[in-house]
């Protein structure tokens, strides 16, 4: 008797199924549409093609914005369809992204049930949830849209395999196919391997993120060096790869003898090109992975801690509970947040202040409100913080002959008899002369340039203290400027 | 004990129903403190009115203030009901799991170090996304290991058995809705949802709206999750799962120079 299939694998050729069934739906839902008529449109080609644009557009750091997207699809709506009119392509095309990010449900994702016959032979049946494209947010704050690994493996046509695997499989496939000149082959093979790097980067990003949240969630003692050392293995030998291909596309299209041959050479050097700058946007992140881990284990690791040790909430309260099924997590996790969320004061109503407000007329209101009032305003001048006249005073005061500097003791006296306040701006302007410099004296031709020097002597007055500075000024000369 | 005595207990026990006042910043609050340290009859007192109210006194200090803790039959206990009911969700027991794990994700955040929960001067500083992004990251590391072990999917129609990082894992990260909102039922809403909350019960300050809402801890809030976790690792135990740490760094890490300069 044959025995059905019972392994993993058949699981996930049912689950690879699955996959695609939004996509189907969309072409059985498209005439249910009630405001619009949606019959004309491929849906799951456009939905393809909205995937595609997603996972293209996604890069180390950022994702797609969504009406880059909607644009985008629009553009083969309306190929589909030249004659409808341009709001109708939008319309299909938000129409597709809201369905492949199924906007309605709770949870933005598709669940499918599938069964798998146990050991024993007893049917069982599960549940897989899962996203084709889900909305994250960007670095600034907006929404961008990220394709999932189950979207990119569905689109790649590679169901759920090893990364390198899969990788290899591509680059021997594309070498075959430029040897043997079947360019749109070969142009789809170079895009599904830029799929695979940017999956790599995907996952560099994501472990890199939770490093800088906290070290300890991410394994740097095995799984990290082994995953960079694997990725850096992979950019190596996919550089190799794409500068032989890039040598032999670029024969093929200075010698190609039609047109379209030559065009499609083109296009293929495009996304080798797009493969190479990838690549090396990926291994500087690599490269990059150890400093900024080192970075974080010094901030996190290293900051002083007191000896006293208590809960390890992450590990002994944050992961048992994640861990546990929903029946019996939920009463715990209540009991904490009730616990740890302080205390509640239940209002109390006064009857006085009921009744009150029972029965105060509800207040007449403008339905536009009270005018606005342009508030006047003046331009307030900002007062000097010392009287005008001591700043004239100041400039006499420091309008000192090259030849004879001064201490600042003496300039204090004689400010003392000049004027009550005049001391005070002596000292600040004295102190601002130290450390000016002399290159933007010369930038701006000044004849000269205010020098104060301490030179050891301590300053004896009743109000400031420190060093008896010697200010100077000194002539600006200018040097002939060497060629 | 006189009448004028009980009268001050209740005003500092009071002050602990008011969690955003500070001794810092009010002279009669600060000035009980000071007593509640000081006279031991006054202690005993204010500990009195509080055992009277069904409340806890968890910590007096001039930092945190006075730190009070309802007891489940208190007037004053937070129902998980009334918060799920201001949260706005349908009651489902997979929504109050994942409004729970935001109130600890953001408690593990804020201290993520065994140390950081014992150092009564320690600040933690917390945004909405990086709670989200940090809980999603546990979920995800689970899901790893159940896709290592062959427990990739939950049975179908029991979804009282399924996992909770399932139910966090699977629900949106952020959304935008018709009218330019963000979606309150994703993950990102409800933690938001959880943060604000915190920040009305005085236990975060917040200092900024970058990534969503950035906060930072009160030493009260130190206080309640330390109490708070205590007694959930208890009931964990009872559970029969979690582990026992012995208050080092869940996983060591240990360089070799040898793995330092292959970086």
């Amino acid at each position: 008797m044959l025995q059905p299939a019972t392994d993993l694998g058949f699981a996930q050729r049912v689950k690879a199924l699955a996959c695609t069934a939004p996509l189907h739906d969309l072409d059985n839902r498209k005439n249910q549409v009630q405001t619009a008529d949606f019959s004309v449109y491929q849906m799951s080609e456009l939905a393809l093609n909205a995937i595609d644009l997603v996972t293209l557009a996604m890069d180390f750091d950022a994702g797609a914005p969504p009406e880059l997207i909607v644009t985008g699809v629009a553009g083969f709506a309306a190929r589909q369809a030249p004659l409808r009119a341009g709001g109708e392509h939008l319309r299909a095309a938000r129409w597709v992204l809201e369905s492949l990010l199924n906007v309605g449900s709770a949870d933005r994702g598709f669940r499918a049930v599938y069964g798998m016959t146990a050991g024993d032979g007893s049917y069982q049946r599960f549940e897989f949830d899962f996203k084709l494209l889900e909305e994250v947010v960007g670095p600034d704050g907006s929404i961008f849209l990220r394709a999932t690994n189950e979207a990119v493996n569905v689109l790649v046509g590679a169901l759920e395999l090893d990364i390198e695997s899969a990788q290899i499989a591509a680059d021997l496939r594309l070498e075959t196919l430029i040897r043997r000149g079947r360019l749109s082959d070969a142009q789809s093979a170079a895009q599904s391997a830029r799929y695979r790097t940017i999956q790599y980067g995907e996952k560099l990003r994501q472990r890199l993120e939770a490093t800088e949240r906290d070290v300890r969630t991410v394994d740097w003692l095995h799984e990290m060096p082994k995953f960079i050392a694997e990725a850096l293995e992979h950019i190596a030998a996919r550089y190799r790869a794409e500068n032989a291909i890039m040598t032999n596309i670029t024969e093929v299209r200075d010698t190609a003898d039609t047109p379209a041959t030559k065009l499609q050479a083109a296009k293929l050097v495009d996304v080798v090109r797009d493969c190479l700058r990838r690549h090396e946007q990926l291994q500087a992140a690599l490269q990059g992975a150890g400093r900024r881990f080192r970075a974080q284990q010094d901030r996190q690791t290293f900051a002083p801690g007191s000896s006293v040790a208590t809960l390890d909430l992450h590990a002994q309260l944050l992961v048992p509970a994640l861990g546990l099924p929903v029946r019996d997590a939920e009463p715990v996790l209540s009991g904490y947040v009730g616990r740890s969320a302080g205390v509640h004061v239940p209002d109390a109503v006064r009857l006085l202040d009921l009744f009150t407000a029972l029965i105060t007329p509800p207040a007449e209101r403008e339905l536009l409100g009270e005018p606005v009032e342009e508030p006047d305003l003046d331009e307030a001048p900002e007062e000097p913080p010392f009287p005008a006249e001591c700043y004239e005073l100041l400039d006499g005061l420091l309008d000192l002959d090259p030849e004879a500097p001064r201490r600042l003791s003496g300039l204090l006296d004689e400010a003392r008899r000049l004027h009550p306040e005049l001391p005070h701006l002596v000292v600040v302007r004295v102190v601002a002369l130290a450390a000016q410099e002399i290159n933007p004296a010369l930038r701006h031709n000044l004849p000269g340039v205010y020098v104060a020097v301490d030179d050891g002597t301590p300053l004896m007055d009743a109000e400031y203290g420190g060093a008896d500075l010697i200010v100077a000024r000194a002539r600006v000369e200018k040097e002939e400027v060497m060629a | 004990m006189t009448t004028q005595l009980t009268a001050d207990a209740a005003r500092l026990v009071g002050y602990g129903l008011r969690p955003r006042l500070v001794p810092a910043r009010d002279d009669t609050y600060r000035g009980l403190i000071v007593r509640a340290s000081t006279d031991d009859e006054f202690a005993a007192a204010v500990q009195a009115v509080a055992a009277g109210f069904d409340l806890v006194v968890m910590e007096i200090s001039e930092r945190a203030g006075i730190v009070v803790a309802s007891t489940d039959e208190s007037v004053f206990a937070i129902r998980a009901g009334d918060y799920w009911r201001r949260a706005g969700g349908d009651g489902k027991a997979s929504d109050r799991v994942l409004h729970a794990l935001a109130h600890l994700g953001a408690a593990t955040m804020a201290f993520p170090r065994p140390a950081d929960l014992a150092n009564e001067t320690y600040l933690g500083r917390i945004t909405v996304d990086g709670v989200e992004a940090f809980v999603r990251e546990a979920a995800g590391r689970l899901a790893e290991a159940a896709v290592r072990n062959d427990d990739a999917d939950t049975a179908a129609g029991e979804p009282g058995l399924e996992a909770s990082w399932r139910v966090y894992s699977r629900r949106a990260q952020t959304g935008s809705t018709g009218d330019g909102r963000r979606l309150p039922s994703s993950t990102t809403g409800i933690v938001g949802r959880a943060l604000t909350f915190l920040s009305e019960q005085g236990l975060l300050t917040r200092t900024g709206d970058e990534r969503h809402g950035t906060y930072r801890t009160t030493p009260r809030y130190r206080t309640q999750v330390r109490e708070a976790g205590v007694l959930m690792f208890d009931e964990l135990l009872s559970l029969g799962i979690t582990a026992i740490s012995d208050g080092s760094a869940t996983i060591e890490v240990a360089w070799t120079p040898e793995a330092l300069t292959e970086l």
